[in-house]
């Protein structure tokens, strides 16, 4: 199954190959991983997706734990969270721009960039949103895709 | 102002450090520099930093304090790695100390320069690049804080040659505390209560006792447990000495080639309390068949040693030694009679043998060096047979007096880690028990032996092979004996007087009590080169990924 781990960790030199080392060398998975600062400069937020059954799960949750650079480890997959991911597409319109614009208009995708044959666009969302974008895009002729992984974070408690 | 070296070289001697295992080089020099001036800090100038990191692991498993090793940038470095490896899988505290390529010439490929804090990220609890002098202090302090507590462990600190020359203010630093790392040591009372209650209701307990128990001078808790309850304990590899071997309730060694009735034990417990132990493939056999009717309770500082291999049912996440203190005050004996006359009868009817001819048979090796140091050498062994043999034949009734390498299995490691032993306790009789494959890993270290004046006693079982894979050749390859014949070899003896030392070969059974008080005897170092019986086998056996009960044995 597929899990959301979000880790918090210091924000040093050799941390994230340590991560990534520990993921590699014991034989997990990492579908997607982001790390950046947070609000506290010396402390980085790591979103990784992985999966595996639940014993590994645990494996891997207490194995991020047992780190020394590793402040706190939350599996985010059974919180209420919200999700998302940053995607650029490059698309070859063929003539076809204004329905690309069409599609994009639907997605609340922004045009970042037009050029003589091709348009580039943005488009945060969840998988499923950006999923079905690509979907619809690859009637035209897709030249490059990226996608940054995902961040997630808890949702406040309503009260 | 103090410079880079002086402040690591006050920082180790305020960490308690005595005494680096080291190896010179161009990086190191003004490390070593300084050290040459420094009264307080002896240094054993190894002959390769292999032989560095073992001995600073061996002085760390005997006196239970941090080990120091130090080598050079590039090969010296890379040189450590097996050593650093071996101490990691272990649970060994060791400091490691690499000297680096100038700060400015990191990553130019300069001259000796290897990644060693990438290298060593896998096999090291935390490692360090220190960047300027003025971390070098913290760092250190840090190292040894992480080394020592929790799940010790190796950690490496890469100077950079200009951090150790270079100058900085001298800083008064307090005690480490690092927001991320808060290791559990008390156990949770509620999880200590249900194991007694556990324990109580308990017809067939074992007690299955791990490194964990030396690790955390928890031997005598561990005793007054036993004792309290009558529980029977098995030891692991690693936990040999944890728990007295010639006690009534000891089961000797568990696992591949653990006794008999341990692993009858084990099998046909209801309760299994495992203690500072890791449920490795050596100790289980088979996963699914291992204490298959057994409630488990798990004591271990490392939370991710709990259900790692085998669900466990009680965890207990915390330092062995004060967990053991809080359910020793609880545990009650349980009604557990009959269980107990099973295994006696398993004891008396399953004992270890071997066969007792006139040949020269390297347990009967093992059975006098026990009798003639009245059970109180330190014996570190190699890994093979001759480690299988000493851990069957030897029995340890005091914790530290075992140093082996258990998790890695490095052939190469007992002699060098006999040197660290010995330099902490000069006045002890240690034993290498070694092959004579495994002690051809080393062996130039004979030469740090004569220059420091230790009185190192090194016995080679010697078969002309690889003897534990020409078991497994023999049992499972049909004898097909595909490069473990090393009859190609020097004369061990004559190696001994070319470096000095005494050196006395042994062919026949009854030379051996005469050759072992002869080397006890002398004041040097001394080699016992005991040709043994070729192709004897190391018996019980279980072959891997079989059921414990599914014993090999070798005796008709």
């Amino acid at each position: 199954m597929r899990h959301i781990i979000s880790v918090l960790v210091e924000n040093k030199f050799g941390v994230l190959a340590r991560v990534a080392g520990l993921f590699s060398g014991r034989g997990y998975n990492i579908d997607s991983l982001c790390v950046a600062p947070t609000d506290d400069p010396t402390v980085s937020r790591m979103t990784i997706v992985t999966a595996g059954d639940e014993k590994i799960i645990e494996q891997i949750e207490k194995q991020l734990n047992k780190l020394v650079d590793t402040i706190k480890v939350t599996d985010l997959t059974h919180t209420t969270h919200v999700e998302r991911e940053l995607l650029l597409i490059k698309v070859r319109h063929k003539g076809k721009r204004s329905e690309i614009i069409e599609i994009a208009d639907i997605f609340r995708a922004k045009i970042i960039d037009v050029a003589k044959d091709c348009v580039t666009l943005e488009m945060t969302g969840n998988e499923e949103k950006l999923e079905g974008l690509i979907d619809l895009l690859k009637s035209f002729e897709i030249v490059e895709l990226i996608r940054t992984g995902k961040v997630a974070i808890t949702r406040a408690e309503k009260t | 102002m103090k410079q880079g070296a002086e402040i690591l070289i006050d920082t180790l001697i305020e960490e308690g450090v005595d005494v680096i295992f080291g190896y010179q080089g161009g990086a190191v020099l003004p490390i070593f520099d300084l050290l040459y001036r420094t009264k307080e800090l002896k240094v054993v100038l190894v002959r390769h930093e292999q032989a560095a990191a073992h001995a600073a692991d061996g002085y760390a498993r005997e006196t239970g304090k941090v080990g120091v090793c130090l080598a050079t940038s590039g090969p010296g470095a890379t040189n450590l790695v097996t050593g650093i490896a071996t101490a990691y899988m272990d649970s060994i505290p060791i400091v490691a100390l690499t000297g680096q390529v100038p700060s400015t010439m990191i990553g130019n490929d300069a001259f000796q320069e290897a990644d060693i804090v990438g290298i060593t990220r896998p096999i090291t609890k935390q490692n360090y690049l220190v960047k300027s002098v003025e971390d070098l202090g913290k760092i250190v302090k840090e190292a040894f804080y992480l080394a020592r507590s929790g799940r010790p462990g190796p950690v490496l600190i890469d100077i950079p040659k200009d951090v150790s020359t270079g100058k900085c203010k001298s800083l008064r630093l307090g005690a480490v505390s690092i927001r991320s790392y808060n290791p559990t040591h008390k156990g949770h009372p509620l999880q200590i209560k249900k194991a007694a209650e556990a324990i109580a209701k308990a017809k067939r307990p074992v007690i299955y006792a791990g490194g964990g128990v030396i690790l955390s001078n928890a031997a005598d808790k561990l005793k007054e447990l036993a004792e309290k309850t009558q529980i029977p304990v098995t030891n692991t590899l690693m936990g040999l000495g944890g728990f007295p071997g010639t006690h009534p309730l000891s089961l000797g060694m568990l696992g591949m080639h653990g006794t008999k009735y341990a692993n009858f034990a084990i099998s046909e417990a209801d309760l299994l309390i495992a203690i500072g132990a890791r449920f490795d493939d050596r100790i289980t056999g088979k996963m699914d068949e291992f204490a298959k009717g057994a409630t488990i309770i798990h004591i271990d500082i490392d939370p991710s040693e709990i259900s790692k291999n085998i669900k466990c049912h009680i965890p207990i996440v915390g330092d062995v030694g004060q967990i053991l203190e809080e359910l020793n005050k609880i545990a009650e004996p349980p009604e557990i009679s009959e269980w107990l006359s099973k295994i006696f009868a398993w004891k008396k009817g399953y004992p270890l043998t071997y066969k007792d001819d006139d040949q020269l048979r390297p347990q009967y090796v093992i059975e006098k060096i026990y009798e003639l140091t009245n059970g109180e050498a330190i014996i570190t062994t190699e890994v093979g047979q001759n480690q299988m043999w000493a851990a069957q034949y030897y029995k340890f009734d005091k914790p530290r007096r075992f140093l082996s390498s258990g998790g890695l299995g490095t052939m190469g490691y007992g002699f060098p880690a006999a040197i660290g032993a010995q330099v902490a306790n000069p006045k002890a009789t240690v034993f290498d028990i070694a092959g004579d494959g495994s002690i051809q890993m080393n062996i130039q270290e004979l030469a740090t032996c004569v220059q420091e004046k230790l009185p190192v006693k090194i016995a080679i079982l010697n078969n002309q092979y690889l003897g534990m894979v020409r078991q497994w050749q023999e049992l499972f390859y049909d004898k097909r004996y595909s490069h473990t014949d090393i009859s190609v070899a020097p004369d061990f003896v004559k190696l001994a007087e070319a470096y000095g030392i005494l050196g006395i070969r042994v062919e026949k059974k009854e030379e051996v009590t005469k050759a072992i008080k002869e080397a006890i005897a002398y004041k040097g170092p001394a080699l016992l080169d005991f040709r043994i019986v070729r192709e004897e086998n190391v018996f019980p056996m279980v072959p891997a990924g079989a059921a414990l009960t599914q014993m090999m044995d070798g005796i008709a």
